[in-house]
């Protein structure tokens, strides 16, 4: 401004709309704005309505500090997502360990069987936990079997635990596992050279540099845990309900939207306050693989106390490390870590396989071993109008969300690539707020919203749902390939005489192309499984195939339902290894 | 260098052998490092030279031979337990130490105490001149300065042996130039063993007390840099140290009886005894002088000559080559000094040096 004021003789020109780069990100904050921020911060203040007069009032909020079952479901919340975000931590960071050692191709195989187990729809894995914990089910045959006690593992807070657990541990895993491949292997060579015996070296070198990656990891899995609802509703008993069942019950069965929205408020402020804390320690930046800021010099009195700890832990460890080998032998260590990864991939996989022989069963119980084998019960699913309606909904839900979630996650992808790098934190942090935001709340604003819209009970209003979940996993695809993309080929491209337009279509989009279609799978899995909008927003006829899965299994348990899980493990699978190939070749 | 009665070597190779598979890294080889000396592993990439450093340091293990150290067998001792110093190409500092910690950590690994481990660091710091930084992280410290704290990491502790892999790779050259001359001053101050590895033939002949030239996985010629550069020993060895004129041709006599070489360039007197019956010419340029036209018959007959057109000429600073084309295809290069006369290009010129100025190799 002050340049042209000193610049007279320059006519002035018309102020011209510029098409920066930021602009590729408008659709996705225009439909983010409407589909999700305002619903959620619609919801919040129907917390504080008064439900008869409409007016201001903290009502919903005392009743929650006033009624005892409230705050105790509050806490079973905080103790169950706090236990699981631990033992995931604790379970996954050894595999993430052994899986970051790996030579890349051979981490590339790997990795799937945690890709997997990740991407398995909750309800499969949830409803094989039912088969394997009941009191008739495999583990108490086999202890049977062995002349064992009978064990009392289903709806009780074991039960929940195990099954959130193995809902989570995936995603500890792959969230650990890019900040543990970061770490520069010289560096453990520097630490051996330099006299450091190889516990001391991981305790001193490794552990330290892979924190971030535990940190975030330990952030998702506790938010993930806060809004959850499908394992406690199955697995859990009376004494294990959770904040996001409570959400359910108030909406479905009291229509009490006040109350519900200061519960969905709860969740929502211990979500983004976990974040802010996160971020004060470790930057949100290292959840995006970047290198974590740190301020402050090296005179911090925590970290002090980190390095301590982790000096003593690195004695203790070589200490004992070297005792093993004395008394073992050095073969026993090099044996360990597989022994205990083989365990954990069975404890990650197996389960899912159980429903296998179930859905062939020729029983009408979910007895396992099976008596007999036939296709009875797939031949049950194939004739049912509901079933094969929800399924036919299904796919053409997850097709439309995966073609819009692309296109409106791949331009904000392009937009965080080519944007300033001031901007560049706020078009992240937008495009990813979905996955940060409890579910439930998300769903419970929209079905608001949608109640006011008409769209509630269509495939419209499931459809932009859908998209606005599928979103962040669009746009993490897209930018992942775009973060290693040479963008000189476009500079290239324009000293040879390409306008912009043609060098996007030329040259950046064949080269992104994997990319693109991987986001494009990645958000079809997000929709096909998803059940938190669809049991607000499918209503009566129009059920999704999870919704249908999610009823059947509270009113009665079946062998359809394995029949139709096995249906869905095999879609969500081959779905899955086509986008993984596409990534890993695009 | 020395007339000083041999010693017990600091290091000795002895026929240490590695292969990954059918590659061989390293064909068996011996090599004795004196206490005290600077000795350079010099090669092309893929020579070697970086798989027998990573064996001596114990970071591979060997299919063959023995690594002694002060005459003990080290060659099954875990790299922990080597005392060793490797200093990285590049750095390998820990990020998430400070400097005083990254330099401190050799001494914490050995039960350093307290007090003792304080001053040693401050010792270490003040020997690569950057006490003032100590307590700032690796990412804040420019390339030239990171390289110098991984320098004082591994002086500090002062492991029987340092071995450095192109520890100057990553630095731009006048920056690299710099630290040759610092890494130099340690050496001097130390008076450490160091094992040095890099591909740059005048960092070698800068640095070095002895080059080891490898190639193909093994020794090619070991020797003082004078000694390689003045009298190498294979085409490869004249090739990569310096700059060469080399002739290919058959040991033949002349019609006095005198041994001469004949090559497609024409026929060469040389001294001494040919190593065979085919043998390479070496000629360095500077040892080749111009012939505007011959001095009317006076030219001294004991002169080998080779006669062409001056097909380029390139300038740099200190001297300008010409480069020469000869009518069978080769080029030959001539060093001028900055204040000669320099020949237009494509004027016919005869290039001449003495016999006893060329080496002759297999």
């Amino acid at each position: 401004m002050s340049l042209a004021a000193t610049v007279p003789a320059v006519p002035a020109r018309r102020w011209r709309p510029r098409f920066g780069p930021l602009w590729l990100a408008a659709p996705g904050f225009a439909f983010l704005a409407v589909f999700f921020l305002l619903p959620v911060a619609q919801l919040l203040g129907l917390s504080l309505e008064d439900p008869q007069t409409g007016a201001l009032s903290a009502t919903a909020y005392l009743r929650l500090l006033h009624v005892d079952v409230y705050l105790r479901v509050l806490g079973i919340t905080f103790r169950i997502a706090t236990l699981t975000a631990l033992a995931s931590l604790l379970l996954g960071y050894p595999l993430a360990y052994w899986l970051a050692q790996l030579p890349d191709r051979r981490r590339g195989r790997m990795i799937l069987l945690v890709v997997v187990p990740f991407w398995t729809s909750y309800l499969v894995k949830t409803f094989a936990w039912m088969i394997v914990l009941g009191r008739t089910g495999l583990l108490n045959r086999v202890s049977a079997a062995l002349g064992g006690p009978e064990l009392d593992l289903l709806h009780n807070e074991a039960g929940v635990l195990i099954g959130m657990v193995h809902a989570m541990l995936p995603l500890a895993v792959l969230t650990m596992l890019p900040v543990m491949t970061g770490i520069d292997r010289r560096l453990g060579q520097a630490a051996g050279t330099l006299g450091a015996a190889p516990a001391r070296s991981f305790w001193l070198v490794w552990f330290p540099l892979s924190m971030p990656g535990v940190a975030a990891a330990g952030l998702l899995t506790f938010i993930s845990s806060l809004g959850f609802f499908i394992v406690p509703a199955l697995l859990g008993g009376r004494h294990q309900t959770m904040l996001a069942q409570l959400v359910i019950v108030q909406i479905q069965e009291m229509l009490n939207w006040g109350f519900a929205g200061a519960l969905a408020a709860l969740l929502l402020v211990t979500a983004l306050a976990t974040c802010w804390l996160y971020d004060r320690v470790f930057g949100l930046s290292s959840l995006s693989g970047e290198p974590p800021r740190r301020r402050g010099g090296g005179r911090g009195l925590l970290r002090r106390l980190g390095l301590g700890l982790l000096g003593l832990a690195a004695t203790a460890s070589a200490a004992l490390a070297e005792a093993v080998a004395r008394i073992a032998g050095p073969g026993l260590r090099r044996r360990l870590l597989p022994g205990y990864v083989v365990l954990l991939l069975v404890f990650l996989v197996a389960p899912t396989l159980v429903v296998l022989p179930i859905a062939f069963t020729s029983s009408h119980f979910l007895e396992f071993p099976p008596p007999g084998y036939g296709t009875h019960w797939f031949e049950v699913y194939l004739s049912s109008p509901v079933w094969i309606s929800a399924t036919l909904r299904s796919f053409g839900v997850a097709f439309a969300t995966a073609l819009i979630a692309t296109v409106i996650g791949g331009l904000g992808a392009l937009a965080l690539a080519r944007a300033r790098a001031r901007w560049r934190g706020a078009v992240f942090a937008f495009f990813l707020a979905p996955m940060i935001v409890p579910r439930i709340v998300i769903a419970v604003g929209l079905f608001y919203l949608f109640a006011k819209l008409g769209l509630v009970a269509t495939n419209l209003g499931l459809t932009i749902g859908h998209t606005v979940l599928a979103l962040p996993f669009a746009f993490i695809a897209v930018a992942a390939v775009l973060k290693s993309y040479d963008w000189r080929l476009n500079q290239a491209a324009a000293t040879l005489g390409a306008n912009g337009l043609q060098a996007l279509r030329l040259v950046t989009v064949p080269l992104i192309k994997g990319g693109v279609v991987a986001a494009f799978l990645f958000a079809f899995i997000t929709s096909f499984d998803e059940l938190t909008v669809a049991i607000f927003v499918s209503g009566g006829v129009t059920t999704t195939l999870p919704k249908q899965m999610w009823d059947d299994m509270i009113l009665q348990l079946n062998p359809t339902l394995a029949a139709v899980s096995v249906v869905v493990f095999v879609v969500i699978t081959a779905v899955l290894l086509g986008a993984e190939r596409l990534r890993r070749s695009g | 260098m020395t007339d000083a009665p041999p010693r017990q070597p600091k290091l000795v190779v002895d026929g240490l052998a590695k292969s990954y598979g059918p590659v061989v890294a390293l064909e068996p080889t011996r090599l004795d490092v004196q206490p005290g000396e600077f000795l350079t592993l010099l090669g092309p990439s893929g020579s070697g030279k970086t798989t027998l450093l990573q064996l001596i340091a114990g970071l591979v293990e060997p299919d063959a031979g023995r690594i002694l150290i002060d005459g003990r067998d080290e060659t099954r001792t875990p790299v922990h337990r080597r005392d060793i110093g490797l200093v990285f190409q590049h750095y390998a500092l820990f990020p998430h130490l400070t400097v005083s910690e990254n330099v401190g950590f050799p001494l914490r690994m050995r039960g350093c105490r307290a007090r003792a481990l304080a001053e040693r660091v401050e010792a270490a710091l003040a020997m690569v001149r950057l006490d003032h930084l100590k307590e700032r992280f690796p990412r804040e410290l420019s390339g030239g300065q990171q390289q110098r704290v991984a320098l004082a990491r591994c002086f500090v502790y002062q492991p029987s042996v340092i071995l450095m892999d192109e520890p100057l790779g990553a630095l731009d050259k006048k920056l690299r130039e710099h630290m040759q001359i610092e890494i130099k001053r340690l050496h001097r101050e130390s008076a450490a063993t160091i094992v040095y590895v890099t591909h740059d033939q005048e960092e070698a002949l800068a640095l070095s007390d002895r080059i080891c030239l490898m190639n193909h996985a093994r020794v090619e010629q070991t020797g003082v840099p004078q000694e390689i550069y003045a009298h190498p020993r294979s085409a490869f060895a004249a090739d990569f140290i310096g700059l060469s004129n080399i002739f290919r041709g058959r040991v033949e006599r002349s019609a006095e009886g005198r041994p001469l070489l004949a090559t497609p360039a024409g026929r060469f007197l040389f001294d001494g005894a040919a190593p065979g019956a085919e043998a390479s010419l070496v000629v360095r340029p500077e040892h080749l002088t111009l012939e505007a036209e011959p001095k009317n018959g006076v030219a001294a007959p004991a002169l080998n000559r080779v006669a062409g057109e001056v097909a380029e000429l390139v300038y740099a600073g200190s001297e300008t080559r010409v480069l020469i084309a000869l009518p069978d295809g080769a080029v030959v290069t001539v060093r001028l000094a900055p204040d000669a006369a320099l020949p237009r290009l494509g004027q016919p010129v005869t290039a001449c040096w003495r016999p006893e100025a060329a080496v002759l190799v297999p």
